[in-house]
């Protein structure tokens, strides 16, 4: 019977999929254990946005206001995280594996003497967990062992919440030691785009090493990124080389994405790469190399030359409208 | 200054990994083993904060068995000054290499500690930050850029993050952990490699740290992946496009 209490994040008080794939998650957990789900909001003026989470089923959504909290940084929220956590008497702390998710829950954990499980793709009946390792190579069964639990779970690997019953809003002053505070934020450079965001988009284009070049990618791939309406991923290859920023790279060590369509272009598919794409519904491989490991993964594969079959298919998608 | 650089061992990541058919672990023969590849980037990091910074001994830490030597060794042929081997038999769970980490900066009192973002067995992506908050220091995670102030007192981390780059600031002592774009990390020079070999190696039983080792984590059993069978390929794009509109239906 234990309580779960869902972070559930936001950037500049808009919640993205995560948030709702938290909420989503943590209400699995809270069936399971049998206890209640609640959230909680942080920041600075965030009222309206934890009115508007406690339309999806949560009891309560926790409004936690403080000055220090209106910039994500991973002390403080650690401090009010898990200083809620234990005033609200929840045992389970959940919240999602995004770049926030794994900076902060691995110091809750510890500030609440909690195990912790990152990245976990299901909650079994038994109590256990399943997570991935060695890149997705293998599935990890696994259980938390103490009272007090910490998870991050995939974003692809659970349904995000859906409205449904309307639950409390409760302001609440957050308990934070300003002294004991190190860790300051100091600026966001923001990759601006006007394209859906590469987690929440149902379709996703990705460029690799056989772009050859940043300019490749704005006239080569990105008029057929923006025919399909999909989001723009790459290879890590492609994001050290500097033809597109690093938020793009998909994979191991980078986002995880599981959309409708995946569509692979000058991508050889290293299991770095397919650790981050391999559960979208529908893999479409381009590349000149009949013999590259993406097409092992592939619904359908293209072999050719991207310079000429990516122009042709940004045509034939535009025919269909 | 003093740098301390928690340094894993791990299978080769180019290596193909198989789960036993008993699921207690992966198949190990033949398997090679090599510096976690974001340690290696720490590892680099400190050696030029090193150079830039008018000098600093950077110390390396690997918490497990006696072959993590080869490891440790490979780090101080980089040009590490030093190592400690925290000699443990099987897998050691993420918080309780923390834990001696801990230990470890009591006593060395380092003014940086490095690890990597993420161990590629594991793929726990959990220590730095647990170290951070055992020791109530500033963390700047997913480096890819680190700035010293002139006097060396702080630190700004440019953090790879969703959505783009964040820098934090925070003082020294701190937690930074690496992520791809921090740096190319040299090979180690064959003179580097003589004189790895008498630099020095020490080795300490976890047992001897004092720390709480109960188990937090149980690993119960690993399964493999579900396969994804390869599909059909198409010979031309219009096909292609056909396909995905009238039988996959996703255009
Ligand atoms: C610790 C670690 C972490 C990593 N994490 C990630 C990660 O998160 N994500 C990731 O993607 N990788 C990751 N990698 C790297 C991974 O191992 C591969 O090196 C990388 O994915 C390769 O990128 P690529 O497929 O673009 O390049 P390549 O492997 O070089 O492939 C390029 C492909 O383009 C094709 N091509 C070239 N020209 C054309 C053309 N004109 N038309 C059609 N096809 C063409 C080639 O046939 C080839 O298959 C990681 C590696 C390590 C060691
Ligand atoms: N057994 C270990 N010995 C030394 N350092 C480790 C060990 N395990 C993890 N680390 C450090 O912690 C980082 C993150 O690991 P993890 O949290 O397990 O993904 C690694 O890159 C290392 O720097």
């Amino acid at each position: 019977m234990s309580n779960v209490l869902v972070f559930a994040e936001h950037l500049h008080k808009k919640f993205s999929k995560n948030a709702l794939v938290a909420v989503g998650a943590g209400q699995a957990i809270a069936a399971q254990s049998g206890g209640e789900c609640y959230a909680a909001v942080f920041g600075a003026g965030i009222e309206d946005l934890a009115k508007e989470l406690s339309e999806y089923g949560v009891k309560t959504v926790f409004a936690v206001e403080h000055a220090t909290l209106e910039h994500y940084a991973p002390d403080a929220h650690a401090q009010a995280l898990s200083a809620l956590a234990e005033d609200k008497g929840c045992d389970i702390v959940v919240g999602t594996a995004s770049s926030i998710g794994k900076d902060l829950l691995p110091r809750v954990a510890v500030r609440l003497g909690a195990g912790m499980a990152s990245d976990i793709t299901a909650a079994n009946d038994d109590g256990t967990l399943e997570r991935p390792t060695y890149a997705g190579n293998a599935m990890a069964t696994i259980s938390i062992e103490t009272p007090r639990k910490v998870i991050s779970v995939r974003a692809t690997a659970f349904e995000p919440a859906t409205k449904s019953s309307a639950g409390t809003v409760e302001k609440v002053d957050a308990k934070i030691d300003e002294a004991a505070l190190k860790t300051k934020f100091v600026s966001f450079d923001e990759t601006k785009s006007d394209r859906p965001s590469l987690t929440e988009a149902r379709r996703v284009v990705s460029g690799g090493r056989g772009l050859k070049n940043g300019e490749n990618f704005k006239t080569v791939l990105e008029p057929l990124v923006d025919a399909l309406g999909a989001a723009m991923g790459a290879s890590r290859a492609a994001v050290d080389a500097g033809f597109v920023p690093n938020d793009l790279q998909i994979g191991q060590t980078g986002k995880v994405v599981a959309p409708e369509l995946y569509i692979a272009v000058g991508i050889s598919g290293a299991i770095q790469h397919l650790a981050g794409m391999k559960d979208s519904k529908v893999i479409v491989a381009i590349n000149k190399d009949e013999e590259a490991p993406i097409f092992q993964v592939s619904d359908y594969g293209l072999v050719a030359d991207l310079f000429k079959a990516v122009p042709e298919m940004k045509e034939a998608v535009e025919k269909l409208k | 200054m003093k740098i301390l650089v928690a340094v894993k061992r791990v299978p080769d990541p180019n290596a193909t990994i198989k789960v036993r058919p008993d699921g207690t672990g992966i198949v190990t023969d033949n398997l090679k083993y090599v510096v976690n590849p974001f340690c290696e980037i720490a590892i680099e990091e400190a050696l030029r904060i090193k150079e830039n910074h008018g000098g600093a001994e950077v110390v390396l830490v690997s918490v497990g068995e006696q072959v993590c030597q080869e490891q440790l060794r490979t780090g101080l042929a980089m040009g590490a000054d030093r190592a400690i081997l925290v000699l443990q038999d099987g897998d050691v769970e993420p918080v309780i290499v923390a834990r001696a980490l801990a230990k470890l900066v009591e006593q060395e009192q380092p003014d940086i500690v490095m690890l990597g973002k993420q161990a590629i067995d594991d793929d726990s992506n959990v220590v730095g930050q647990m170290l951070a908050e055992m020791l109530g220091w500033g963390q700047g995670t997913f480096a890819s850029e680190v700035k010293l102030s002139e006097d060396k007192s702080s630190a700004v981390v440019t953090r790879e993050v969703d959505g783009g780059l964040e820098d934090v600031e925070m003082p020294l002592p701190a937690i930074i952990t690496a992520d791809l774009r921090l740096n190319e990390p040299r090979y180690a020079s064959l003179p580097g490699i003589m004189k790895a070999r008498k630099k020095e190696l020490k080795e300490i039983p976890l047992g001897d740290l004092g720390i709480d080792q109960s188990v937090q984590v149980k690993v119960h059993k690993l399964s493999p992946p579900p396969e994804r069978q390869a599909g059909k390929k198409v010979e031309t794009v219009q096909e292609l496009v056909d396909l995905l509109h009238t039988e996959a239906k996703v255009i």
